[in-house]
């Protein structure tokens, strides 16, 4: 939050540092839970007191109102950043309709362009979908490591790691028939994020060196390391000095779906990935342990269960998933390595998980929503000419708000039963 | 790591010892072979600032028994390590091993060239003022019982606002108090969001982090790039301290930065001070050890916590503002390029003390400056693989020496009262 021009976006009532003491009227004792164990707290209360907390405390509502409240904060920076706006802002107090009413017209009008590129046709919808098919794979590779307690913020370098794999596969090696040269670049793409996964996997389990450390720090290296490989003659497409690699051969691009429009295959391969995930993680041993690892680790140990066995498989699965991603857009959607071609999808899928509360449905929900946000973005920078960054203003908005529930229970004054903190990761200890 | 088992602590002396060997290995294999006769000359004197009034000899050694000699001495004490162990000293001469083996490295790398020892030093010192003010915010913080992620959040706001601040009243210093203002703005909302609202805490510094990034950017595109006058911030220049910037070797080294150098080296002092010698640290660490018996003997919790995370990001945002005032001398997008985790990194490596923060920043910083003065030398290591080393060395610090840490018992836990 820099704007200098915009402190009032905070719709937190400011709270002075006495005023925050423990009594405020939405927190009860009920919610005075153990961390490590989340149990439901509305247990005791009748039926109907039941209804209304599973109705008002629920995550649906609470991030319908997050998305409310992220799209105002968004108004006012659109607003803001309007020089017309900003005009009329200087005889404010002589007529103060002028600036409402430019501050009205100019984010109706971002948003309206931007509703209009997510879902206003076929082609919006085939752009959305194409944005939606990384996120969806991104955020799963958050949502899985966050059931064992862990964060993983190195979904980029898994992306990098995944994509600079498969497009490598698929331009060096020639000759194959397309049934067997398109599931090989695939499949190397899952095995280099995967080997990009199990790195800070295994430092963690064998050495304690905290994951979000050293896959920040996988991040960068491996954002180096393209652009060293993009620079080597066996990537680098000839004739050009700049970061891009040969073109991967017909035999192993993931073909679209319609003619004319740039959604790809890889759509199937999240649906099928989605659902054997959701059975991986809701009804297998494997993610019964994962899960178990992740509320009470102790307790998981003293049951017979491995915890660094399942710290260094969440996260090389993790890096499975974000590796696809990265394989996807470069066999689906670019056909060439270039400098940067992950654009921050390892980041956004943090988002696409903390929405998703880390379950597969919502990260799958919200993979889709982010998607058309993308999509709705790209469209309104070039309608409006407010800039995409608005975008990651507004997810980084929307997950403020969900991942504080009490704070979105405060501005809209519901009184709550649910549990008050939105807490998903541990912390340095864990 | 102090309280390991026996078994353990053999395990991890044959580790370490095995480790030293391998460096031993690497640079008598390496460095010390195929450059008989070359000479590396180590340049002492400040060749581009001013002169100072001594001046001292370049060192001149020759590569291969130097290289050999080095590679002796850490396989010597390798070989004790393994052995016999140095106990709870381990760490510290498995600390200074790797230092000979850099010097070994540099040696070899600068073959035939000279290598500017104090342009390195100096550089050094640079790059770890951010990364020494982050991990100082994240000290404050955490030492109170709230993990701050959110460093690198702090450093993109107040980097932002410096340069906005200083471009439009032409004041270094007025930009530098918009920055430390930023950098409390973002504190502020991790201590509202944490403290209050008790959202998980390392989820809010991550998504403050994505929020930084989003706004500065946004607004980098929206009106910083439309108004390039307001990107153009007056940079602090270099104050020689008298006398002392005088000092051969020393003087260029300490005493001849720009201001945001200076309040580094002070923060570290008044924090590590008002830490441990104070009744307003102990308080702090009170909080963050035990907020429950704090509370009871009356020390205000929530009170402190507040303050603390705020004056944390006070102090980030001075680190921020080294970018934009200092560094580049205007902003641009994602331009901290992921110091505020390098930043967490030196904290965690200098266990939540601030000069143990100083410490760790000096190593990721001296990471930061060989890879550019490698590739001034041209070594032969493409300049792209170079700029990894930062990030490869902090890896392996905090895989290799720090290890599980003993982190303040309250942290990250929201306090509620009874």
């Amino acid at each position: 939050m820099t704007t200098p021009e915009g402190p009032d976006e905070r719709q937190v009532p400011p709270p002075s540092p006495d005023a925050a003491s423990a009594d405020e009227p939405e927190v009860r004792g009920a919610e005075e839970r153990d961390r490590e164990h989340a149990a439901p707290v509305h247990a005791a209360a009748g039926p109907m007191e039941r209804f209304v907390a599973a109705v008002t405390g629920t995550s649906v509502v609470v991030t319908i109102l997050a998305f409310v409240s992220a799209m105002v904060v968004g108004a006012l920076f659109i607003a803001l950043s309007e020089e017309a706006v900003r005009e009329s802002m200087g005889y404010f107090l002589a007529r103060p309709g002028d600036a409402l009413s430019a501050a009205w017209s100019v984010s109706a009008e971002a948003y309206g362009a931007l509703f209009r590129g997510a879902v206003g046709g076929a082609y919006q919808l085939s752009e959305t979908g194409t944005a939606a098919i990384p996120l969806i794979l991104t955020g799963l590779a958050v949502a899985i490591p966050l059931r064992a307690g862990m964060f993983n913020i190195g979904g980029e370098g898994q992306v990098i790691a995944g994509g600079v794999v498969a497009g490598f596969v698929g331009f060096a090696v020639t000759g194959l028939p397309f049934l067997v040269h398109l599931p090989l670049a695939i499949l190397a793409g899952i095995l280099g994020g995967a080997a990009y996964g199990f790195l800070p996997g295994i430092l963690k389990a064998r050495t304690g060196a905290h994951e979000v450390i050293t896959t920040i720090m996988l991040n960068n290296i491996a954002i180096y390391v393209t652009d060293y490989l993009l620079s080597t003659d066996r990537f680098r497409l000839e004739g050009r000095s700049d970061p891009i690699s040969k073109t991967v051969e017909a035999s192993a691009v993931l073909p679209r779906i319609f003619a004319g429009l740039r959604l790809h295959w890889g759509l199937l391969l999240v649906v099928v990935v989605a659902v054997a995930i959701w059975w991986l993680l809701e009804r297998s041993t494997f993610g019964f342990e994962l899960t178990a690892v992740g509320k009470n680790p102790d307790a998981a140990r003293a049951a017979g269960m491995s915890t660094g066995r399942m710290i260094v498989l969440g996260l090389t699965l993790a890096g499975a998933l974000a590796g696809l991603a990265g394989g996807a857009q470069i066999l689906g959607l670019q056909q060439r390595i270039t400098g940067g071609f992950s654009g921050g999808l390892g980041f956004d899928g943090i988002t696409v998980a903390l929405l998703g509360r880390g379950s597969v449905g919502g990260t799958v929900a919200a993979g889709v929503l982010f998607g058309a946000l993308k999509a709705g973005g790209r469209s309104m920078q070039g309608a409006t000419g407010t800039s995409l960054d608005l975008v990651v203003v507004l997810q980084a908005l929307i997950i403020l708000f969900v991942a504080a529930p009490a704070l979105v229970r405060a501005i809209f004054r519901i009184r709550a039963q649910g549990p008050a903190t939105g807490e998903l990761a541990k912390g340095w200890g864990a | 790591m102090t309280t390991a088992t026996p078994p353990d602590l053999d395990r991890r002396n044959r580790r370490f010892g095995i480790f030293a060997l391998v460096l031993a290995a690497i640079a008598g294999a390496v460095f010390a072979t195929g450059t008989a006769g070359v000479a590396t000359t180590f340049q002492l004197n400040d060749v581009f600032g001013e002169p100072a009034y001594a001046t001292l000899p370049a060192v001149v050694v020759p590569v291969a028994p130097t290289a050999l000699f080095l590679a002796l001495v850490i396989a010597g004490v390798g070989l004790y390590q393994a052995v016999r162990g140095f106990g709870d000293r381990a760490t510290i001469v498995i600390s200074v091993l790797l230092g000979l083996f850099v010097l070994a490295f540099l040696v070899w790398a600068a073959r035939g060239q000279q290598l500017q020892v104090l342009a390195l030093l100096r550089g050094t010192m640079r790059a770890a003022v951010p990364l020494a003010l982050g991990a100082l915010s994240g000290v404050l913080c955490e030492r109170a019982g709230v993990i701050n992620i959110a460093i690198e959040g702090q450093f993109l706001a107040a980097a932002f606002t410096a340069a906005l601040v200083s471009s439009a009243t032409g004041s270094p210093w007025l930009g530098l108090v918009g920055g430390i203002l930023a950098g409390g703005l973002v504190g502020a909302l991790l201590a509202v969001l944490s403290i209050r609202y008790r959202a998980d805490q390392i989820v809010v510094g991550v998504v403050l982090i994505v929020l930084a990034t989003g706004v500065t950017s946004f607004l980098t595109s929206q009106l910083l790039v439309p108004n390039p006058g307001l990107n153009a911030p007056d940079r602090f220049g270099a104050v020689t301290v008298p006398v002392l910037g005088d000092i051969p070797l020393i003087g260029p080294l300490l005493f001849r930065h720009s201001v945001t150098v200076y309040l580094m080296l002070l923060a570290v002092v008044v924090v590590q001070i008002a830490l441990f010698r104070t009744r307003w640290g102990l308080r702090l660490r009170a909080v963050g050890e035990h907020p429950k018996a704090a509370d009871t003997v009356g020390i205000r919790v929530l009170a402190t916590r507040y303050r603390a995370v705020i004056l944390g990001g006070m102090v980030a945002g001075i680190g921020g503002a080294y970018f934009t005032l200092d560094a580049a001398g205007q902003f641009s997008r994602e331009m901290s390029g992921g110091r505020g985790f390098i930043a967490l990194a030196a904290m965690l490596v200098g266990r939540y003390s601030p000069a143990g923060a100083l410490g760790a920043a000096l190593i990721f910083g001296f990471a930061d400056a060989l890879s550019t003065s490698l590739q001034i030398l041209n070594v032969g290591i493409p300049s792209t693989l170079l700029l990894t080393a930062p990030y490869v060395v902090t890896i392996l610090v905090v895989a290799g020496l720090v290890g599980r840490l003993r982190m303040p018992a309250a942290d990250g836990q929201p306090y509620v009262k009874e």
